[in-house]
C-alpha cells in the first residue's frame, strides 16, 4: 500500500483550521492571533527546511554528514534546555551541564539501538539514524529541561533544609538527595504518563506515522514498544546525569551549598 | 598566650584554645581575630545586618572566606567539612527542617537523648513523634537547639537562641548552655538581650563595620 502524498493545497485547507482561531482570536479579543501566526509560520519554514535537508543527508548517505546533523540537533536542544530554568548556573553552567547531558544520553541510547535492535545497515544509515537521534533527543530535552529546572529551583527553595544538615554534619550529597530524587522523578512524570497511555489513549506519533505509511499495525506497535523503552532510557539517564552535573555545581571542596553560584534570568 | 587585640582570652597558657580564629575573613566581613577558651562563653552584639550572622556561618565554613581557624589547636583544613561542622556547629535564629515528621531528624538511636534534652527545654517529648508543621516557632527553636547539643559539639555557635522564647523557655535553654558551657563545651553566642550576655559571658564584643571591637 503506497503512502497517501499530501500537495500544497492540502496543507492550505488544513489550516483554515489555524485561521478559524485567529478569527476567533481576533473576534474574542483574546490576543492570541500573532502569537499564533508567528509560531505557525515559524514551525512551517523550519519543517520545510528539515524536509530539504534531510532529502540531502539521506542522498548523501555520508557519516560525517549524518553525525554534523545529529550534532547540530543536539546543541540545539541543549540551547533549549538551558533556556528553560529560571536560575542559571553562571554564563555558560546551563549549557555545559545541558549538552553534557543530552550529548551523553542520546548518543549512548542512539548507537545502542542502532547497533543491537534495529541494526540498519550500514549501522549509521542516515534514514534511521536521523529519526531516532531526532525522537530519542526530543524526550531526552524535556527530560533533561525538567531535572535541571526542579533541582536549581529546589535548591534555592530548600536553602534553609539544606544548610540545617550541612550544619549537624551532613555530606553535601545527603543533604541534596531529597532534591536530587524529587528532579529526577519529576523529569520521568512524562515518559512514564506516555507509556501509561501509550495505545490506549493515544497511538503515539512514530506508530500513527507508520500506519499512515502502510506499516501493518503490529509491526508499527513492536517499533513504538521499542521507541519507548529508549525513549525511557534515555530519559532516565538524561535526568540523572543533569541532576548529578548541577548538583555538583552547586558545591565546592569543602561541601558548602554554593547558591552564589546560581543568578536568576532577567525577565 | 598575650596579645595586644582585648579580644584574646586569658585561658591557661599551656592547652590550645578550644576555637581560634586568625585572619578570618570573606569579602563581605572581617578580618576577625578571637579565641575561646574551653568553657568560655562571649557574646556577640551590633546592629542588625552588620554581619553577626556571616562571622558564624564562616567560622562554620558554610560561606567562602580565608583566614586560619583552629579547633584544640589543629586547624580547621585538617577536618572534613561534615566533620568541622560536627565539631562547631551553627544553630541560626531560623532553623531549617527537611523532612515533614519531626523523628526524621536524628537518627533513632539518638532519640532517647534528645527527648532527654528537649523536656530539659521545656518540650513535651510527645512533639518529636509529631509533624514539623505543627510546631510553634518557640518549640521549633528550642528542638532545632536541642537537636544541635544532642551530638555535644565542641563549639556551638548561636545565632540569637532564645529569640521567640519567653522569660521561663529562656531561663531553661540559658541554664541547658550554662551546664555545658562547665562541661568544656565554648559558645559564641549572638544576641541582642544585654542581660543574657552578662549572665552567660565572660567576654563581650561589639560586630561594627565588619569588625570586633570591645562594647
Amino acid at each position: 500500500m503506497k503512502p497517501i502524498l499530501l500537495t500544497w493545497p492540502d496543507l492550505a485547507l488544513a489550516s483554515l483550521l489555524l485561521l478559524a482561531d485567529g478569527g476567533l482570536s481576533i473576534w474574542l479579543q483574546l490576543g492570541l492571533h500573532r502569537r499564533l501566526g508567528v509560531a505557525a509560520a515559524r514551525m512551517v519554514g523550519q519543517l520545510i527546511a528539515v524536509g530539504l535537508i534531510l532529502r540531502v543527508v539521506f542522498a548523501v548517505a555520508n557519516p560525517a554528514i549524518t553525525l554534523a546533523w545529529v550534532l547540530t540537533m543536539v546543541a540545539l536542544a541543549a540551547r533549549e534546555v538551558a533556556a528553560r530554568p529560571e536560575q542559571r548556573l553562571g554564563r555558560w553552567g546551563n549549557l555545559s551541564v545541558g549538552a553534557s547531558a543530552v550529548a551523553f544520553a542520546t548518543f549512548l541510547t542512539a548507537i545502542l539501538a542502532l547497533t543491537t535492535a534495529i541494526r540498519p545497515t550500514p549501522w549509521y544509515d542516515p534514514r534511521y539514524a536521523v529519526p531516532l537521534s531526532g525522537m530519542i533527543l526530543g524526550n531526552v530535552l524535556n527530560a533533561a529541561s525538567l531535572a535541571l529546572d526542579a533541582l536549581l529551583a529546589g535548591a534555592v527553595a530548600g536553602r534553609a533544609a539544606i544548610e540545617a544538615q550541612l550544619c549537624l554534619g551532613a555530606s553535601f550529597r545527603q543533604a541534596m538527595r531529597p532534591y536530587v530524587r524529587d528532579a529526577v522523578r519529576r523529569a520521568l512524570l512524562p515518559i512514564v504518563n506516555t507509556m501509561s497511555a501509550a495505545g490506549v489513549v493515544t497511538l503515539p506519533g512514530i506508530m500513527t506515522g507508520q500506519i499512515l505509511a502502510g506499516m501493518d499495525p503490529l509491526e508499527a506497535a513492536k517499533y513504538q514498544i521499542l521507541l519507548i523503552f529508549l525513549l525511557a532510557g534515555g530519559s532516565g539517564l538524561a535526568a540523572v546525569s543533569v541532576t548529578m552535573l548541577a548538583a555538583h555545581r552547586l558545591t565546592d571542596a569543602r561541601q558548602r551549598l554554593r547558591l552564589d553560584r546560581l543568578t536568576l534570568r532577567r525577565g | 598566650m598575650t596579645s595586644p587585640i582585648s579580644a584574646c582570652s586569658t585561658g591557661s597558657s599551656t592547652d590550645p584554645p578550644r576555637l581560634a580564629l586568625a585572619g578570618l575573613r570573606s569579602a563581605l566581613a572581617g578580618p576577625f581575630d578571637l579565641t575561646l577558651a574551653r568553657g568560655e562563653c562571649v557574646a556577640i552584639s551590633g546592629p542588625s545586618g552588620a554581619g553577626k550572622s556571616l562571622l558564624l556561618r564562616m567560622i562554620a565554613d558554610l560561606d567562602p572566606n580565608q583566614g586560619e581557624v583552629a579547633l584544640d589547636g589543629r586547624a580547621r583544613a585538617s577536618f572534613s567539612a561534615p566533620d568541622w561542622r560536627r565539631h562547631v556547629t551553627y544553630c541560626p535564629a531560623e532553623s531549617g527542617w527537611w523532612a515533614p515528621g519531626v523523628a526524621a531528624h536524628l537518627p533513632p538511636a539518638r532519640r532517647a537523648a534528645w527527648a532527654a534534652l528537649a523536656e530539659r527545654l521545656g518540650l513535651d517529648p510527645v512533639l518529636l513523634d509529631g509533624p514539623v508543621a505543627r510546631l510553634s516557632t518557640g518549640e521549633r527553636q528550642r528542638l532545632a537547639l536541642s537537636r544541635a547539643l544532642v551530638a555535644t559539639p565542641a563549639v556551638l555557635l548561636a545565632d540569637e537562641p532564645t529569640g521567640p522564647l519567653d522569660p521561663d523557655s529562656t531561663a531553661r535553654v540559658e541554664a541547658l548552655l550554662a551546664e555545658r558551657l562547665a562541661a568544656g563545651m565554648a559558645l559564641l553566642l549572638v544576641t541582642h538581650d544585654t542581660a543574657q550576655a552578662t549572665r552567660l559571658a565572660a567576654r563581650r564584643l561589639r560586630l561594627e563595620a565588619g569588625r570586633l571591637v570591645a562594647p
